[in-house]
């Protein structure tokens, strides 16, 4: 189990440590002041990264192999200049740059490819690197396929890569989701792709694009690790799972209060169990009736039940994103933060809530180290 | 030979201080100061060599219009001054 919790937020990177049953302390910071977008532990080798968003200065990347104690500033992923006057747009017409916006997800590869990381970027280039973060190349054929050119922004102006799942069973098949731009898999370590979004619906497109894999918008997938063939994902549209490997997705429909929300979670162990936090779609992005809740699955979908015991159940208008809500390795201790800075944490999968603080910048991610 | 200063919300990041250079350009001379400074480099310019859109150099008080290329001439007795645009308020 996990006794230390990181809080990526707008203004630095938190530590909070367990002292003892259900009572948890903020214990430190790093990068006091800074935006910190997203927090990865390596399981490999235990090293710590941190994505910063410095905004007038640009994303930056920091590593740390002493649990935080110092921090190095590594490279980080360089877009490829567009070719002499090319000036490319979306499908609304919008310019995409071509240049690092901001680091939106970061994964390791297998204990089988040491040092091997993924990064999901804005605006939507996957980059890869061989020698722990020092440098980065780009996935060319993602970057360079037709459909690329398809994907949008989602809640963010530049189409972005925020979930990429690592099969266990292959460090060679590597998925990536895009916020928007569906979901994306690759059999042979980048070199080719296709799109994997069967049965997802996209009831916000125009009727005629609304089954196409450029309009899903995957708010957030992940895989479970013991039993591969099973992937959740948390969809603007509402919840799919995969039984196949990602090769279809079924819909899971009424669910309450709300299948809206950003982030999910499963089980490590049980592919049958996953966590949600709903929120009203689609422009307001609150919690329903002002109440904080998390939504518990442990049939695969076929049943939720809506956990809520120590959180706010009034005039609670707290945000969770995409990545901040996380699970230890044990599948026990669950935590989330939100836009309003509050982090909670859970140690029985989520029947009980102990609110770690309400007073932290917005969290963009939370992470069990 | 002209001098390279830097704001001081960059020193918090990267040590750089004041520096003279060889440089008939903005271009020339930046390079000239972030040679010294490389870690700097990612914090002023993309990777692509143009000026970060939220960046800002003067050259003797004078904003430089060159962003893309860094052109703009910098005379042997000029101060460049690098800074953070003030945009957003």
């Amino acid at each position: 189990m996990s006794d230390q919790l990181l809080v990526s937020t707008r203004k630095g990177l938190f530590s909070a440590r367990r002292q003892g049953k259900g009572a948890w302390v903020l214990e430190g910071v790093s990068f006091l002041g800074d935006n910190v977008s997203l927090t990865m532990q390596d399981p490999r080798d235990g090293a710590w990264y941190a994505a910063l968003d410095h905004g007038h200065f640009g994303a930056k990347l920091q590593r740390s192999r002493d649990r935080g104690a110092t921090w190095e500033e590594i490279g980080v992923p360089a877009y490829p200049t567009p070719p002499e006057g090319h000036v490319e747009k979306d499908f609304l017409g919008r310019e995409i740059p071509w240049r690092l916006i901001r680091f939106w997800c970061l994964t390791p590869g297998l204990p089988s490819q040491p040092g091997l990381l993924w990064a999901g970027t804005l605006p939507g280039g996957l980059f890869w690197s061989e020698d722990h973060g020092d440098t980065w190349n780009l996935v060319e054929a993602l970057w360079h396929h037709p459909a690329r050119r398809k994907w949008a922004g989602g809640g963010a102006d530049a189409p972005g890569i925020h979930s990429i799942c690592v099969d266990p069973r292959d460090g060679n098949r590597v998925a990536v989701a895009v916020s928007s731009g569906g979901v994306w898999i690759t059999p042979d370590l980048g070199k080719t792709w296709t799109a994997h979004t069967e049965g997802m619906r996209a009831d916000y497109a125009p009727p005629e694009l609304v089954s196409a894999p450029e309009s899903q918008d995957p708010h957030r997938m992940v895989q479970c690790p013991s039993a591969p063939d099973t992937w959740w994902l948390q969809h603007h549209n509402g919840i799919f799972r995969s039984t196949d490997n990602a090769m279809s997705w079924i819909e899971i429909v009424d669910v309450k209060p709300s299948v809206f929300g950003f982030p999910v979670v499963v089980h490590p162990k049980d592919p049958d169990t996953a966590w949600f936090v709903p929120a009203i779609k689609d422009e307001r992005r609150i919690p329903a009736e002002g109440k904080v809740v998390v939504n518990r699955t442990r049939d695969g979908g076929r049943t939720f039940e809506t956990l809520h015991r120590g959180l706010p159940q009034s005039w609670s208008y707290d945000l969770v994103y995409r990545h901040a809500l996380d699970l230890d390795t044990s599948g026990k201790r669950l935590a989330f933060g939100s836009t309003t800075g509050s982090v909670w944490i859970s140690e029985n999968s989520g029947d009980d809530w102990l609110t770690l603080t309400e007073h932290l910048p917005p969290v963009h991610a939370v992470t069990f180290v | 030979m002209p001098r390279v200063a830097f704001t001081r919300n960059l020193q918090r990041h990267v040590a750089c201080p004041p520096c003279a250079v060889i440089g008939g350009t903005v271009r020339e001379s930046l390079d000239a100061a972030l040679a010294l400074y490389p870690k700097l480099r990612g914090y002023v310019l993309d990777e692509h060599g143009a000026l970060r859109f939220h960046m800002a150099i003067y050259v003797d008080g004078v904003p430089i219009m060159d962003r893309q290329g860094l052109s703009d001439a910098v005379p042997e007795t000029s101060e460049v001054f690098v800074m953070q645009a003030l945009s957003g308020g």
